[in-house]
């Protein structure tokens, strides 16, 4: 049994033009201790399917249409409220792109820690306390008795990622969900907060869901790829698979997108045209707009996702033709 | 915080000799003779000439500010004309009663205030929302005057359940001023309580949109800690901000509802002074009155303190 199994997940969102489906059909699994990728451009679902894995979907406007999502062999969409909300820290937990904004200005980050602490376990106030400094050091703030005291503004967003993260894991959850984590951070900042990352999963075990658009840090860190396109899967493939042998023209174009320097290029390739809005998805292949591979039959119907090689799937009708 | 503080003290001062100014102005630019109306209707110009004399009326209006503002530094506000009692006696007399219903009407606006507004923005655009904002709009619309006569009728002449007006010092009767005071509270506090319901449910409704109270979801917390602690200690800063206005809103409304239900409040005595021309205890009444204020409000502001850190630290 895998760890989690999300099948054919479908949401929607009210707009002020009707309803419009945020993700469409979404199955992947993750297994112990597997670091999965979720690759895709601003707006292509990524976030929704994390959130609706936390539960945390704002409904309304948000509605779950159909799917399921297996976690440890239950159905995460049919637990109640309270279940959920139990789950979430042991179970389940996420750390957010901004973590500027995402850590309580008013509350210390000791605070904060330990107070998720309190919420699972019955642990004395001096065991909370020594748990969350244990955990400040693990994720690498120095001087972290001190630092307890300390209120989120007086940190830099690298050391605020890294309390976000020690809020995230002060539980040992089974499966982190780090949505696009080092986007808001620099560089170096970021590099030292993916292996950081990596050390931790190696060291409690979990498994990762590692949302981002950066094919930098798919590459440096995950086991698996799923990517995704205006809420869709396009392809999914071990790493080394996907970066050797793209089959999705989605995927070449995101790869080629990466400059390197032994290429000799003058300017930046860049994919033409942008992500359709929801309300105005093409018929069909919802790439095809874009795509210099498409042809007429590519309008027709919505690719069926299919196997290529064992655990490497693309939906792309002209998989076989483009070589 | 010290620092804050001491600053804080010495911005009132020129606030204190503005509006003393101001008031001095007003005061002798209002047509009227406090040497009349002591002397009655049949004085002779004689009489009032010397009543005038006495009482210093005479001088040239700068010489007169001069003198008040020498006094003042003596800590002497001078003589009500009307009472004879010294204007700070008279003063401290009327205050607690101002006092003790503007706390009454202000425990009273955050009771109503706090609770319909958290509620409202929780059960966003149900119908707990529109009784709450129907009920706010309500209370702002209604003439705090219009509101205590209509409660003076029913409550009062029709079923008997409260005294139409008069006043029981709580020190001598807690239940009587409860008795005397319920219906004065009530009308001063429906007004800022919709003010403060309305400021509320915007501010919740912008809290809870924030990345921290999904964080604070995200690691499993209860729905009640993350609206209850983490919402609301963020919501509470701006609401604070809005606080010291509540209370200066409820010392000036104390004029018309201390009228209206003849309660010997600081509003009550100033009402009078100024319809007499009573100069000294309309100047240094005022003076002290928005001397309480200024206090109030850096009060305030020593909350907003405690409750942000950031300004705290920044502030310096």
């Amino acid at each position: 049994m895998s760890l989690l199994e999300v099948r054919d997940l479908t949401t929607s969102f009210q707009t002020g033009g009707g309803e419009v489906t945020a993700v469409e059909n979404i199955s992947f699994s993750l297994e112990k201790g597997e670091i999965l990728g979720i690759v895709g451009e601003s707006g292509s679902g990524k976030s929704v399917t994390a959130l609706a894995i936390m539960g945390l979907l704002p409904r309304p406007p948000a509605r779950i249409l159909g799917g399921s999502i297996m976690f440890e062999g239950q159905d995460l969409l049919r637990l109640s409220d309270r279940s959920m909300q139990r789950l979430r820290g042991p179970g389940i937990a996420m750390v957010f792109q901004e973590p500027m904004t995402s850590l309580n200005p008013v509350f210390t980050i000791g605070e904060q820690i330990m107070e998720t602490i309190g919420a699972h376990e019955s642990l004395s106030q001096k065991d909370r306390f020594a748990r969350a400094v244990e955990m400040l050091e693990k994720v690498g703030i120095p001087s972290a008795t001190s630092r307890m005291t300390d209120y989120p503004h007086q940190l830099s967003g690298g050391q605020r990622q890294r309390v976000m993260l020690a809020i995230a894991l002060v539980c040992r959850p089974k499966l982190l969900i780090a949505d696009e984590p080092t986007t808001a951070l620099d560089v170096t900042i970021q590099a030292q907060i993916l292996s950081l990352l990596m050390d931790l999963r190696d060291e409690f075990g979990m498994a990762i869901m590692m949302i981002t658009h950066n094919m930098g840090v798919i590459a440096e860190t995950a086991d698996r790829v799923l990517v995704m396109y205006a809420g869709r899967t396009v392809e999914q493939a071990p790493v080394g698979r996907l970066f050797d042998h793209p089959l999705h023209p989605y995927t070449r174009g995101l790869l080629s997108c990466v400059p390197t320097l032994d290429q000799d290029q003058d300017r930046l390739v860049a994919i033409p045209g942008s992500l359709p809005e929801p309300s105005r998805r093409p018929p069909g292949c919802r790439f095809s707009a874009r795509c210099s591979y498409a042809v007429p039959a590519c309008g027709e119907s919505i690719p069926p996702l299919a196997m290529f090689e064992p655990g490497h799937a693309a939906a792309c009708i002209r998989v076989r033709d483009i070589g | 915080m010290g620092g804050i503080l001491v600053r804080r003290l010495l911005g009132a001062l020129p606030i204190l000799l503005i509006v003393s100014l101001i008031t001095f102005a007003m005061i002798h630019l209002i047509p009227g003779d406090p040497a009349a109306a002591i002397a009655g209707m049949s004085a002779t110009p004689e009489q009032i000439i010397n009543i005038r004399r006495d009482l210093g009326l005479d001088q040239p209006l700068l010489t007169q500010l001069a003198d008040w503002y020498l006094n003042l530094l003596h800590g002497d506000l001078g003589r009500s004309l009307l009472l004879g009692q010294p204007v700070v006696q008279a003063t401290m007399l009327r205050l607690p009663v101002t006092l003790a219903l503007s706390a009454y009407a202000l425990v009273l606006t955050l009771l109503i205030g706090l609770v319909s507004g958290i509620l409202a923005a929780l059960r966003q655009n149900t119908w707990v929302d529109q009784a709450a904002m129907v009920f706010a709009m309500l209370g702002i619309s209604l003439p705090s005057f219009y509101l205590g006569l209509l409660m003076i009728i029913v409550l009062g002449v029709d079923l008997r359940w409260l005294p139409t007006g008069g006043y029981v010092a709580f020190t001598d009767d807690p239940l009587g001023w409860l008795a005397t005071s319920t219906m004065p509270a009530i009308s001063l506090a429906l007004l800022l309580a919709g003010l403060l319901a309305r400021i509320t449910r915007s501010t919740m409704l912008e809290v809870l949109r924030q990345d921290y109270i999904r964080t604070a979801r995200a690691k499993g917390l209860p729905n009640r800690t993350v609206v209850m602690k983490h919402a609301l200690a963020n919501a509470l800063i701006p609401i604070t901000t809005v606080l010291g206005i509540i209370v200066s809103l409820l010392i000036s409304g104390s004029v018309v509802v201390e009228t209206l239900f003849s309660i010997p409040g600081i509003g009550q005595l100033l009402t009078q002074a100024v319809l007499n021309r009573d100069y000294p205890m309309v100047q240094g009444g005022l003076l002290i009155t928005t001397a309480l204020l200024v206090l109030i409000n850096i009060g305030v502001d020593c909350c907003y303190a405690l409750l942000d850190p950031r300004v705290r630290y920044d502030g310096g």
